[in-house]
């Protein structure tokens, strides 16, 4: 600014100028007031502001610069010297403050500036904080879709159910526009279209599995966006018009049980997986996000399991139906198999007797027949039938006795019998047919060989019949020799019967027999297979014998039964063939009887056996009643005498005889009381008195009570067996009484 | 015919006979007490047997033509047949017997006429058969072998 107080405006134009420069500064002193005015409000009108000093003196600065400016509008004209003072203390004033505020700023401008630079980090900071935020939610968002999504597909175990509700679910969650799911082909060479989530019913596209892009997808874990273009990707038509949406595809492992180990999570290294295919709907411009590809790839992982589980279960139930079955079938043959046995054992009661009878009838009356008066042609029919017959009863034998045999439902019959003579038997039985063949029979039997020993006679029979009827029949020619004796403990054990181990003792001895043939002979290697049921040697000269096969079979059975063994041995064919067999038999004890021959049992012996010598007079109207009574009283070797009239018998009777029987029962004559009365009358005097005893057929009681009133020692009902007599004859000896309950 | 199979013959024989009630166990009584010292008792015991019915059933038959019937008489045959009958085992004559005595009690002339014609059939049948087990045990002595013992077993 120039002073110019002492010159005075000579050109009248500077005027405009003047007028220009006092405008001017009167508006930078209005501008210069009026900025400390407003700052002044709007800083009280703002509730922060740290500077306030800096305020102030700025405001004093710009207020003495206003008032420097206003000032200046009087020295354009002649002014005072007090303006001028006015003036010069006001510039300095002004020169001060705005130093001082110039000094002031270099340190609040640095100040203020890092304000503004923290504000606009604090924003930045927001901003960043509001996207995580964001973010966070979304994840949320897809974490709680999932679980629904897996609650959803959990909730069934139906494999269709799981599936569709994962496309639904998924299609809603993620606004698609589709969803598909591959599933490979049994062959395993394609993906087939198996679930769509807009089309209802796929039609079955098929794409081959070794596309690169599927094996792109089916290489890797995660959701792989894959181009709308692809084959897998190309289900609908196009429907936007510009752009298809995005499309992403992710495996699905198909586990199978086996991938599941017991402490191991399950292996991911299987060979099927589907292909599911999903597609942002098209024209939108949208993205898929991250977290969208994660929601994918767990929601795939959650299917695979469930589909697993819907395997499990449907392999369980399908095993348990097949057990189910398998169980009723089981019953069902079980029922079967016992109703089998039931009839069989039906069967076999019935064919015992019914079968019996009949060929007994036929066998008993054929040979009756033969005794009568035939014609030759009659007489060769009847030998026909007789030996049909006998051998259609051996057949039916041998059967039932192997039946029984093998229900271990035989037993021995053991019984006392004559050894020797089984054995002459035997021999007879056999002569003639060797005879006819012309082979010669020898029997040797060893001197210590017991006459009578205890066993099953009849099966013994059986059994060497069979034995020796094999020798013979099995032999063309030559000789057959039967040797038996009592094997002694050495050459019991045989190193043929190795697990055969006999113990003779007291009551027991082992009988063994050898029955050696120069036949046709045995091929050892067919020795193991002679005893079992029903098998035929396969050479051709056997094969005409006939026979049912069973015949050794049984030998052998009822050869165990007797705790024996059975075995043969040969050198070949045509090399003969020697069998042999062990029996246990039992040794009988003494008995005081002689017994007739073929008497089966020992009779049972009660208190003495022994009566003979004893006078008995036998007193019997009928005679043969009476002959019956003596013959019975001989055979226990009484000295009988018989009288057949009362009046013969009172006159007969002496005190020699020590017992009288008396018949009873006889209606006429005299009473057989009063003829013991009379017989006791005459021997009232004598000390030895002969025992009265009456027979009768009469079981009152009247009887009795007559018979004890005339001093009858006795009363026995007819008919008497010998064992009974036996017994009645010891006990009245005894006791001197003998009162049958009758 | 060898000895064995003739044995068996006679013991299938006789069982058929007990079998069918003709005889029972008294007949095996008599066939124990035969022995060495007794060695044909039960031919003889049975001739006698024949000898005794025949007469007796003689007499019956007389007695039941007479015009007024003696009924205690022929009561008395009765009882002597039954007893005899019942000595040798012949069970259906016993039985016979039996029934007869009922009748005779009653003084039933057609009743016992009817009986006396049941017990000849059933004599006469039982005489046939023991005639032939005896030709039996005839054969089987002849031929060198020894007469099997039954056994009551069935």
């Amino acid at each position: 600014m120039e002073s110019c107080n002492c010159i005075e405006p000579q050109w009248p134009a500077d005027e405009l100028l003047m007028k220009y420069q006092y405008i001017s500064d009167f508006f930078i002193a209005l501008a210069y007031f009026s900025i400390p005015l407003e700052l002044i409000y709007f800083v009280k009108k703002s509730a922060v502001f740290p500077y306030r000093w800096v305020l102030v003196q700025f405001g004093a600065f710009i207020v003495l610069c206003g008032a420097t400016h206003l000032i200046n509008l009087w020295t354009f004209t002649m002014h005072s010297r007090t303006v001028a003072i006015v003036m010069t203390i006001s510039k300095v004033l002004t020169a001060v403050v705005s130093c001082a505020t110039a000094l002031m700023l270099v340190h609040i401008i640095p100040d203020l500036l890092s304000v503004k630079t923290r504000e606009l980090f604090l924003k930045n900071k927001a901003a960043e904080l509001d996207r995580e935020m964001g973010l966070i939610r979304t994840q949320e968002e897809t974490g709680r879709h999932v679980r629904m999504l897996t609650h959803e597909i959990r909730s069934t175990l139906d494999r269709h159910t799981i599936l569709k509700t994962t496309l639904v679910e998924l299609g809603r969650t993620l606004a698609l526009e589709e969803c598909a799911l591959w599933m490979p082909t049994r062959t395993g060479l394609e993906l087939q279209l198996s679930y769509t989530l807009r089309q209802q019913n796929p039609v079955g596209y098929t794409v081959p599995i070794h596309l690169p892009v599927i094996n792109q997808v089916f290489s890797s874990n995660r959701a792989v966006k894959i181009s709308p273009n692809c084959p897998v990707a190309r289900i609908r038509p196009l429907a936007g018009k510009y752009m298809p949406g995005e499309v992403v595809a992710v495996r699905v492992p198909l586990l199978h049980l086996s991938n599941f180990q017991i402490n191991d999570w399950p292996e991911l290294s299987t060979k099927r997986y589907a292909l599911m295919v999903l597609m942002l709907p098209s024209d939108s411009a949208r993205q898929w996000h991250v977290h969208e590809l994660e929601l994918v790839e767990v929601v795939a992982d959650q299917v695979a399991v469930a589909l697993s589980h819907a395997a499990i279960l449907e392999e369980s139930m399908r095993a348990r139906d097949l057990l189910m079955e398998q169980n009723v079938a089981l019953d069902l043959a079980r029922r079967e198999a016992e109703t089998a046995i039931r009839a069989r054992n039906d069967f076999l009661a019935v064919m015992n007797h019914e079968m019996r009878t009949p060929m007994h009838a036929i066998i008993a009356l054929s040979s009756l027949l033969q005794e009568t008066e035939l014609t030759p042609e009659q007489r060769l029919m009847v030998e026909t039938i007789l030996k049909s017959s006998n051998l259609l009863a051996t057949l039916i034998n041998d059967v039932l006795d192997l039946s029984r045999l093998e229900d271990g439902s035989l037993q021995l019959d053991i019984g006392t019998f004559n050894l020797h003579s089984v054995f002459k038997e035997v021999l007879n039985l056999i002569k003639p047919v060797a005879s006819v063949k012309k082979l010669s029979v020898t029997l040797n039997l060893a001197q210590d060989l017991p006459v009578y020993a205890v066993g099953d006679e009849k099966r013994l029979m059986q059994t060497m019949l069979n034995v020796v009827g094999n020798a013979v029949k099995f032999s063309k020619e030559g000789s057959i020799s039967i040797i038996a004796f009592v094997a002694k403990s050495e050459s019991l054990r045989d190193s043929r019967a190795p697990d055969f181990f006999p113990m003779p003792s007291d009551n027991h001895f082992y009988l063994r027999v050898q029955v050696k043939d120069s036949g046709s002979g045995i091929n050892p290697q067919e020795i193991p297979k002679l005893f079992t049921k029903f098998s035929q040697s396969q050479s051709l000269a056997t094969r005409n014998s006939g026979g049912s096969g069973l015949g050794l079979a049984i030998c052998k059975r009822f050869v165990n039964l007797m705790e024996g063994h059975i075995w043969l041995e040969s050198d070949g064919l045509a090399k003969g063939c020697t069998a042999t067999f062990i029996v246990k038999l039992g040794i009988p004890e003494r008995s005081n009887e002689s017994k007739p021959p073929f008497t089966p049992k020992v009779p049972a012996n009660h208190g003495q056996t022994n009566f003979s010598g004893l006078k008995v007079l036998v007193m019997d109207d009928n005679g043969v009643s009476r002959m019956v009574t003596k013959g019975l009283l001989e055979h226990l070797g009484c000295d009988v005498s018989t009288v057949s009239s009362s009046e013969e018998c009172s006159h007969v009777v002496s005190h020699e005889h020590q017992v009288v029987f008396l018949d009873v029962g006889m209606p006429g004559g005299i009473d057989g009381f009063e003829l013991a009365a009379t017989i006791r009358e005459k021997f009232a005097k004598r000390h030895e008195k002969p025992l009265i005893v009456a027979l009768t057929g009469n079981t009152d009681k009247v009887t009795k009570e007559n018979c004890m009133r005339v001093g009858i020692n006795g009363v026995i009902l007819k008919p008497i067996s010998v064992d009974k007599m036996r017994s009645i004859l010891s006990e009245l000896l005894e006791h001197r009484v003998l009162y049958e309950a009758l | 015919m060898e000895v064995g199979q003739m044995q068996r013959r006679l013991i299938e024989y006789t069982k058929s006979l007990f079998m069918e009630g003709i005889l029972d166990d008294q007949f095996l009584q008599l066939q124990q007490l035969q022995d060495e010292s007794n060695p044909d008792f039960v031919v003889e015991v049975v001739s006698l047997f024949f000898q005794d019915a025949e007469k007796l059933l003689n007499d019956i038959t007389r007695a039941l033509d007479l015009q007024s019937v003696d009924f205690p008489k022929v009561d008395a045959h009765v009882h002597q047949l039954k007893g005899s009958s019942a000595s040798v085992g012949a069970q259906r004559v016993k039985n016979g017997c039996i029934a007869f005595r009922n009748f005779c009690e009653e003084q039933n002339v057609d009743g016992s006429l009817r009986c006396l014609q049941q017990i000849k059939q059933e004599y006469y049948h039982v005489k046939n058969k023991l005639e032939a087990l005896f030709r039996l045990e005839q054969q089987i002595v002849a031929a060198g072998g020894s007469v099997p013992m039954m056994e009551l077993s069935f």
